[in-house]
């Protein structure tokens, strides 16, 4: 069965080393549902996180041949493991005088913020888990959402809460 | 400290890395490395077409198991490197390909002879590099030869500006290279080797599957220590041929869509499958489904990619093949194996009745039949050649009928199949190996794609000898639609073909040619004493067919035998 998996990978912060992942995928036919990439504290090194999905076999050679890429450091999978994920969304949302109020109690609710505003509209900024975004998202539908932008997922391995 | 241009570091560092000769073709962007390295004692070999330097670099690399080395120009001269350097990849041979850049400031430019190399060869380069700054030269070319030779090996491209080649730089030899994020795993996990110990002893119908990594490591002592004290018959495919001799009573023959009938049957019905150096490539496995399904599995590999990719396996060890080998030998001096010659004395019985009632055979009576033409070849040369091929008919009778006894004596495009790779392959296994006898087994259609390589050849004074089993078609393709396409030979006939006598005295070589059977052993050994390259030009049954053969889909125990 396919599988939603979130991929860590460390790589080399070099050019051509993002061409080098997409490729990959590509020409192997893998799917890449959302890709995340910065630079992390070590400034040589990025960090890319990756949302894709396939059953175990596919995700196993997927692994594989993202470490055996010589710009690829570390490939992490974090499904299954106990790992916090961020998304953040950016919602150009219609904002008609009758519904204004009800949209900032909305965002309100979920934590988020507003960032820009007009006369009739708001443009809002929202972060958290996919199943947070989809629920604030399906809660502005109704007003009419004229633009998204989302970053798509990143994510890290939560640390030991206790000396073991 | 005294500076260098980027020219004389590329050269200095080369013949640091043990380079001594170099497949090339000049252009505008390398005209300064050009003329410096007209002040040095590197050999370089200039060939007629890109393509055919990488091919010469790689059949070069395959023979002596170093790495290949060309340099050619941008644009144009870059583009005609692909399809050679696809094929290295594809066989995972080391070559470093040099390409000529623009300069950095015109890069993106579309300037003129510009094209976006390091782009274009990302999907089949191990790895490659754009340098920028003369400063990273040095480190790049220890880290591609490194990178080329290690692990898997696999080709490594250095795309240079125009620029950096003519700027000048302190140069210090670079340090070691150390990469974090390429560590190729060398030696294997013991604890799984141990349970190839155990599986061993429990076998009764054990086979060594083995391949192009036996070659590339050059295990082949080891895989002949093992097969002959645990009495375990070898099959290789078509990159393994060489690796275990092909003259031993264990030998299998080549499994596959073109395997003899005891190979494939062997595979079929073993109850123990220790692959070695192998991918489990489609023209092996026939249907997956239905590949080896009584077998317990065990696949030894350096590319942990390679293991469980197309076949789910039992034991998967990460290693260089013959590091495994050889510990696996140890391991089993020093367990109890029991006495395995009779453990597998009935499965032996098997295979050789197998091979008494299958032979591979061919029916010869006026026409001279291209498996003739290779079996005698064999004879006359004791196995004792390197023999390149193109890809096709040519390339399957000659795994077939020659029979390899070391590595580095076979060398055939085997994973992308590049018709035009046998002749600037014979000319780099040539200038590899000068005192041997090199062939270049052809048909009358691949010859014809690199066949300007035949100038470079009498250049150097390269006496290769070129087969060309001459049978009007693109044989193959041919075969494919006599027995899958209704025999509509749709486009597979030359209806033209140039006289191949002439065509080798017009480039200064020897041209020679057979049309009865009884012509074919003086050809060939005129051919064979004669001291300049040679075309011997063999007109054959137009329209004999490799058998065995599996179908493409079908499991490789169905197999069309006649």
């Amino acid at each position: 069965m396919p599988k939603k998996h979130i991929l860590s990978i460390l790589v080399d912060n070099e050019p051509g080393v993002l061409s080098r992942i997409a490729g990959l995928f590509s020409g192997r036919g893998y799917n890449i549902e959302s890709l995340c990439v910065a630079e992390t504290n070590e400034p040589q090194v990025s960090r890319l996180t990756m949302v894709t999905d396939g059953d175990t076999l596919i995700l196993e050679q997927i692994k594989k041949q993202l470490n055996k890429l010589i710009n690829v450091i570390k490939v992490s999978d974090l499904t299954d493991q106990d790992f916090v994920e961020r998304e953040l969304v950016l919602v150009k949302v219609t904002a008609k005088t009758e519904n204004r109020a009800e949209i900032l109690r909305i965002i309100d609710i979920f934590r988020g913020q507003v960032v820009d505003v007009g006369l009739e509209h708001y443009t809002l900024s929202i972060t958290g888990d996919a199943e947070k975004i989809t629920a604030i998202l399906n809660l502005l539908k109704p007003f009419g959402i004229r633009e998204i932008a989302r970053t798509g997922c990143i994510a890290m391995f939560r640390e030991t809460k206790h000396k073991s | 400290m005294n500076k260098l241009t980027g020219a004389q570091i590329l050269l200095t560092m080369l013949k640091e890395e043990g380079v001594d000769t170099i497949f090339g073709y000049p252009g505008g962007v390398v005209l300064d490395i050009y003329d410096e390295l007209a002040r040095t004692d590197l050999r370089h070999i200039l060939v007629r077409h890109e393509q055919g330097a990488v091919h010469a670099a790689d059949g070069y690399a395959r023979v002596t198991g170093k790495v290949g080395v060309c340099l050619v120009t941008s644009g144009p001269g870059a583009t005609n490197t692909v399809t050679g350097i696809a094929t290295a990849y594809m066989d995972s041979i080391p070559i470093v390909v040099i390409t000529g850049q623009v300069p950095t400031r015109l890069i993106g430019n579309d300037a003129f002879q510009e094209v976006d190399i390091v782009g274009i060869t990302r999907p089949c380069t191990k790895h490659n590099y754009l340098v920028k700054d003369v400063k990273d030269l040095a480190k790049t070319i220890k880290e591609a030869f490194h990178i080329a030779r290690s692990g898997r090996p696999g080709p490594v491209l250095i795309d240079l500006p125009k620029d950096v080649s003519i700027a000048k730089t302190a140069f210090k030899l670079p340090d070691d290279v150390e990469l974090r994020s390429y560590n190729p795993t060398y030696v294997p996990n013991r604890k799984q080797l141990q349970k190839v110990v155990e599986l061993i002893q429990k076998a009764k119908q054990p086979i060594l599957f083995t391949g192009g990594g036996v070659i590339l490591s050059r295990a082949h002592k080891e895989l002949a220590e093992l097969a002959k004290k645990a009495h375990i018959p070898v099959t290789s495919t078509l990159m393994g041929l060489g690796g275990f001799p092909g003259t031993h009573p264990l030998w299998l023959g080549m499994p596959g869509m073109h395997g003899t009938y005891r190979a494939n049957m062997s595979i079929s019905e073993c109850d123990l499958m220790i692959a070695v150096g192998v991918r489990f490539d489609d023209r092996v496995t026939g249907k997956t489904d239905e590949f080896a399904t009584h077998a317990q599995i065990v696949q030894i590999d350096i590319d942990p990619t390679s293991i469980q990719k197309n076949v789910q396996v039992d034991v998967p060890i990460v290693g260089d093949c013959k590091i495994s080998l050889e510990i696996l030998n140890q391991m089993i001096d020093h367990a109890d194996m029991g006495d395995m010659a009779a453990a597998h004395r009935e499965w032996l019985e098997k295979i050789d009745n197998w091979k008494k009632t299958t032979k591979l055979a061919y029916d010869q009576k006026d026409v001279i039949k291209p498996q003739y033409v290779i079996e005698k070849l064999f004879e006359l040369t004791k196995g004792e050649a390197i023999i390149t091929t193109e890809v096709g008919q040519n390339q399957m009778w000659a795994a077939q009928y020659y029979h390899f006894t070391e590595p580095g004596r076979f060398v055939s495009s085997g994973g992308l199949g590049t018709m035009g790779f046998g002749l600037p392959a014979a000319v780099g296994a040539q200038v590899a190996a000068p005192d041997k006898l090199v062939v270049d087994i052809a048909g009358d259609g691949s010859i014809q794609m690199n066949i300007q390589e035949m100038a470079t050849a009498v250049q150097y004074h390269l006496p290769v000898k070129i087969v060309i089993l001459n049978n009007g078609f693109l044989g193959m393709v041919r075969q494919w639609q006599q027995l899958f396409y209704n025999r509509c030979y749709s486009s597979t006939k030359f209806v033209h073909a140039p006289d191949f006598v002439k065509l080798a005295e017009a480039y200064g070589a020897v041209g020679l040619r057979a049309t009865k059977p009884e012509e074919v052993e003086t050809v060939l050994k005129q051919g064979i004493a004669c001291d300049n390259a040679v075309i011997m030009d063999f007109v054959v049954e137009p329209e004999e067919c490799v058998y065995p053969m599996v179908p493409a889909g079908a499991p490789i125990s169905k197999m069309l035998l006649v």
